[in-house]
């Protein structure tokens, strides 16, 4: 682990600005959703205070996995390190796209922003980005980048490196939530059963990197951390997919509604 | 119940991925977590067999949620048939077992059962029970069809 507390490592004055550098963009993100709130009461319109819980607990853990005391031992420790990368990959994505962000910012623009927000949704990068697949790509794709090459090593040395993988984790996340759920407006709409088989091809590679990370460590990381990380990657994976799944799956369900039933049809079992 | 007759297949599937689901389940918390005979990772894991755990766990996971909700759709729409339902899920969970127990535990050596010297009395167990399953699911599924056919007919 020497290279961690080297001359090439990041520390002190350094590790702050990295702290504040990432926790900006939640900082912001709250104070839009705030604003964006404010608005949209002033104008009337009901919106549920378990959104703006879920926006402000998303945030707030996204907060706790870039800065403050998990984001300083996640250097030295590897099941740190997991541990923030589930909140800020995983957890923190998924609360923060239940908040239903765009609907919010959609609502409190005037007319005129809201339909070139719109059209800028409909652009070929943004369908690009948001399909499943790609999505998936850039996630545990990213992520078997960095566990399984000398990316991890050098991320502790590079602060730029550092701040890009972070942003990385946390973009490519929210990418891959609003691929799979759709919670906010999605202009490109795929289908259940294509999100259904990419979401279990990537819980699947999720699952598979957890445990070869347990069989073999990445560069610097001793065995025994390899081996909590892996596993702790494995099971918090599992928790939080659980939830994506059963989203996905009620949504299905409700769209694959019988229309002909009738609204007081007494349900029987055989 | 004659909606029933329309939703044979969608009994069987709800069924079939629920058991693959509930026998993962079981592996995981039963012999992974409680007994511990299971081991998260064994040295002696092939690459393809990481694979293999890796895209059976996943699917399992999803499983178990998407037949449930097949249950409930097939509930909304008066077409669930209890004893077909029952042997989609011994199909699935005998099928899920006995491939775990043969090509995962076996030829691509994910993990053992137990580890023990006389592995192969666990092993004899787990699959004859596995096919056990699978014999009675596929009873159930064949009377209910012919049931069906019996009754449609008419």
């Amino acid at each position: 682990m020497s290279h961690h507390h080297g001359d090439s490592s990041i520390a002190g004055g350094e590790f702050l600005f990295t702290q504040i550098l990432l926790a900006l963009p939640f900082i912001v993100g709250l104070v839009v959703y705030g604003t964006a709130l404010y608005i949209s009461k002033k104008k009337k319109r009901e919106w549920s205070l378990s959104r703006s819980i879920l926006w402000t607990v998303g945030s707030l853990l996204g907060l706790a996995s870039v800065s403050g005391p998990l984001a300083q031992s996640a250097l030295t420790d590897f099941t740190a390190h997991m541990a923030g990368h589930l909140l800020l990959g995983m957890l923190a994505p998924l609360l923060m796209v239940l908040a239903a962000p765009m609907t919010l910012v959609l609502r409190a623009l005037p007319v005129k922003a809201a339909k070139r927000l719109t059209k800028l949704l409909r652009t070929w990068p943004v369908r690009i980005v948001t399909d499943p697949l790609v999505a998936s790509l850039l996630n545990v794709g990213g992520l078997w980048l960095l566990y399984t090459t000398n990316v991890y090593a050098l991320m502790h040395q590079s602060l730029w490196l550092h701040i890009f993988i972070h942003l990385h984790v946390f973009i490519a996340g929210y990418l891959f939530t609003v691929s799979m759920i759709y919670i906010d407006p999605v202009p490109h709409r795929k289908s259940y059963l294509y999100r259904a088989i990419v979401l279990i091809a990537a819980l699947a590679g999720h699952g598979i990197l957890s445990k070869y990370i347990y069989g073999s460590p990445p560069e610097g990381v001793p065995a025994e951390q390899a081996e909590a990380g892996g596993m702790l990657m494995y099971y918090g994976g599992d928790a939080i997919d659980l939830v994506i799944i059963f989203i996905l799956c009620l949504h299905w369900y409700r769209a694959a509604r019988p229309r002909t039933l009738k609204e007081n049809t007494n349900y029987q079992t055989v | 119940m004659a909606n029933r007759y329309s939703y044979l297949s969608r009994n069987l599937w709800s069924g079939f991925l629920f058991g693959v689901g509930i026998v993962a389940f079981l592996d995981e918390t039963l012999f992974h977590q409680l007994l511990h005979w299971h081991h998260f990772y064994d040295q002696s894991t092939t690459n393809v067999g990481l694979v293999s755990d890796g895209f059976f766990h996943a699917f399992s996971w999803f499983a178990t949620i998407a037949g449930l909700f097949l249950f409930a759709d097939l509930r909304r729409r008066q077409a669930l048939w209890m004893k077909r339902w029952w042997g989609g899920i011994l199909l699935g969970a005998g099928a899920f077992q006995l491939y775990d127990g043969i090509i995962q535990h076996k030829l691509m050596r994910i993990h053992q059962i137990r580890y023990v010297d006389h592995v192969i009395i666990y092993d004899i167990v787990w699959n004859v029970i596995a096919l056990i399953m699978i014999i009675i699911g596929t009873v159930l599924l064949v009377q209910t069809r012919r049931k069906a056919k019996v009754e449609t007919k008419v």
